[in-house]
């Protein structure tokens, strides 16, 4: 562990602001993943003719869509400006980006399940309507378009978390994507399969595992070059949430590989890797909201940085002052 | 990729930056707080101005400081810090390493700093100064030169006006709160209500008519470094308040040459803890707009001691997600492959 760093602050009080989000938003986080990886699921179907999990799919991937949409709505301060996001676009936000992702993803996958809402409802399974000709490319298309803006949609949620000056957040920006697509992927593989016959599920099953692999693994290396914010993942209700996600994980997914075949146990795996994906986004979450009230986290590590960019000046000043090399000079020569 | 990257941090002119044609020169604020009373006018007169709800009454324990910090609807917040002999030594300590590494600006020799500094330990000696110190500072938004609030901010509500200043347009935010996470400084904050706050339980007078002005709630709100009076040629209502001119107002360059200035006459009048906290254009931020003369280290004051904005590293974080979105589709299409179904 780090040793206990001595720090000034003003009166204890949080130099950052925590962002003002209430729980909508690690469900945003959770859901909009769990839609990313069901459109893939359902893409997979598509073009390898697994019927149900192509359907399966589509239908989670809208619905949890919708329930994304609602909830990032919802969290706004002003509900009814929601449109504003489409004002403008803006390299520099990841909100801004991630706003667009949503409507060009939402855009295919509403295609996409309305496809199958249709051939359950219409007689003959849609054959006989005007241009049914066309339905297989259709198709087609929605199953590229969903894939194309799904891995951007469980990728993003990761940067608009880093891109922020709260402390956790911000020094997990090289693993988080990892452990968000990870969480996605072994999510939309629990609930496929929950949803879908295990004939269908071999696919659904892989994904899971692998998904569960990815984010563990990555999770591993980001509490491991992290420092000192990584210490409210460790502590408090994001302690025990992430404690409790990893467990999930790695139980879900063994029970896959053990059990998966059979419909009980693919349902209880799957439930616990769709709880697991769901916990990790609050746990981090949670840890990155006590990093910015603590100001611990702002001032240690920049009080870190600043003392190794001074020792560096100090070695420049005194190389200029003998003559000799700066340690800097010599590695740009090497 | 330069100009991407300028765009990101580093020395700049941000009115330019954000396709302003022959902007007016930068305007910013110094905060000299060796010289600040702690009288609060600054406070009072940018609630007035501005029209900003009362958001908080009653004590806090923390010296005279009873606003607490920046937020939504307090603009200027007044610093209070009360220190012994112990804290200032350690204080003085701190800025003699920082002068010895050459900063802000000092001509090393330039002038005999162990003769000015034992003159003011022997004035500590005989009871001539005081074993006991306030440290008041009146903090207000940076407007950064590289702003996280404004680069973040989805909606372009928060924008760059031509005085290079960071503005919160009210009808356009919507409320996302995601500038408020991307604040270096704690500075910007969404307003959640409009009437009067209170205190670990202290009742306030929040039924008075001043109270229930039309602060809009639900949206960001900071400092705009009186855009309003800006446009007519009026300095900030904080800085036209202050009376012993502890805070100053006008064109960036020129509060940066008189920092220096004063900063080098307290060196020389062995004051070694002074130091200048955001004028140097190559740190974190790219420079601020408000630039301040401390006493101590800055998170003393409830500042960040070396602020990076969030979007420097933008590039990088992109460019890790950009690879964990191929890894996804990847391992999406891996799944499919290999035998059929069992």
């Amino acid at each position: 562990m780090v040793p206990e760093a001595q720090f000034a602050s003003y009166y204890g009080r949080n130099i950052v602001k925590p962002a003002p989000w209430g729980h909508e938003i690690p469900a945003y986080l959770f859901l909009g993943g769990l839609a990313a990886g069901s459109a893939l699921v359902a893409a997979g179907g598509e073009m390898t003719g697994r019927r149900e999990l192509q359907r399966n799919g589509r239908l989670i991937a809208l619905g949890a869509l919708g329930g994304s949409t609602y909830a990032l709505i919802s969290d706004l301060g002003k509900p009814s400006r929601f449109h504003h996001m489409m004002r403008t676009v803006k390299l520099t936000s990841p909100m801004s980006i991630g706003s667009w992702i949503l409507a060009g993803f939402g855009a295919f996958t509403g295609v996409a399940a309305l496809s199958e809402v249709v051939k359950e409802v219409a007689p003959n399974q849609g054959r006989d309507l005007p241009m049914a000709w066309f339905w297989p490319y259709g198709d087609r298309l929605a199953s590229i378009g969903a894939g194309f803006f799904s891995a951007p949609l469980a990728a993003y949620t990761a940067v608009l978390l880093s891109d922020t000056a709260t402390p956790t957040w911000h020094a997990a920006y090289r693993e988080l994507p990892f452990v968000f697509v990870g969480s996605a992927l072994a999510a939309a593989g629990g609930t496929a399969m929950v949803t879908t016959t295990t004939r269908e599920c071999a696919p659904a099953r892989r994904m899971a595992v692998g998904g569960a692999i990815l984010e563990t693994g990555a999770f591993a290396l980001l509490e491991r070059q992290i420092g000192v914010p990584g210490e409210t993942l460790h502590r408090g209700r994001a302690g025990r949430l992430l404690k409790l996600a990893k467990a999930l994980t790695i139980g879900g997914a063994a029970l896959t590989v053990v059990g998966g075949r059979w419909r009980p146990s693919a349902v209880a795996a799957g439930l616990a890797l769709a709880t697991a994906s769901a916990l990790t986004r609050f746990g981090v979450v949670e840890a990155g909201m006590e990093s910015a009230k603590d100001p611990r986290y702002t001032v240690v590590p920049q009080k870190q940085r600043l003392a190794a960019r001074r020792a560096q000046a100090a070695i420049d000043a005194a190389s200029e002052i003998t003559g000799l090399p700066s340690a800097q000079a010599l590695a740009e020569q090497a | 990729m330069s100009l991407w990257r300028n765009q990101l941090s580093g020395p700049t002119d941000p009115a330019r930056d954000a396709g302003w044609v022959d902007p007016p020169p930068r305007q910013g604020f110094f905060t000299d707080t060796s010289i600040c009373i702690g009288c609060k006018a600054c406070e009072v007169a940018c609630k007035e101005w501005n029209q900003l709800p009362m958001d908080r009454l009653g004590m806090t324990g923390a010296s005279y400081d009873n606003s607490i910090g920046l937020g939504a609807s307090t603009w200027r917040h007044v610093a209070f810090v009360e220190q012994t002999t112990e804290r200032i030594a350690a204080a003085r300590e701190s800025g003699r390493a920082l002068i010895a590494l050459g900063m802000p600006g000092l001509r090393p020799g330039a002038m005999d700093l162990a003769a000015a500094e034992s003159a003011a330990l022997a004035a500590l000696a005989t009871g001539t100064l005081p074993d006991f110190r306030w440290l008041i500072a009146s903090d207000v938004c940076k407007h950064c030169t590289h702003a996280a609030c404004l680069d973040v901010c989805p909606t372009g509500s928060l924008f760059r006006s031509e005085f290079g200043t960071v503005v919160v347009q009210d009808e356009i935010c919507n409320g996302c709160g995601y500038c408020v996470a991307a604040c270096p400084f704690g500075v910007i904050e969404r307003r959640e209500d409009a009437g009067a706050g209170t205190i670990s339980g202290v009742a306030s007078a929040g039924s008075s008519g001043r109270a229930a002005t039309s602060a809009p709630t639900g949206i960001a709100a900071k400092c705009t470094l009186c855009y309003d009076r800006l446009h007519v040629g009026a300095p900030p209502a904080c800085a036209q308040a202050c009376p012993t001119t502890s805070i100053q107002f006008g064109d960036l360059d020129l509060m940066r040459r008189r920092a220096t200035e004063r900063v080098e006459a307290l060196h020389a009048k062995g004051f070694t803890e002074a130091r200048l906290y955001g004028a140097d254009p190559n740190d974190g931020i790219g420079g601020t707009g408000s630039i301040f003369l401390l006493l101590d280290e800055p998170e003393v004051y409830g500042l960040p001691p070396d602020p990076v904005v969030t979007t420097h590293d933008l590039p990088d974080i992109f460019r890790k997600a950009g690879y964990a979105g191929l890894t996804m589709l990847v391992g999406a299409a891996l799944s499919f492959l290999g035998r059929r179904d069992s």
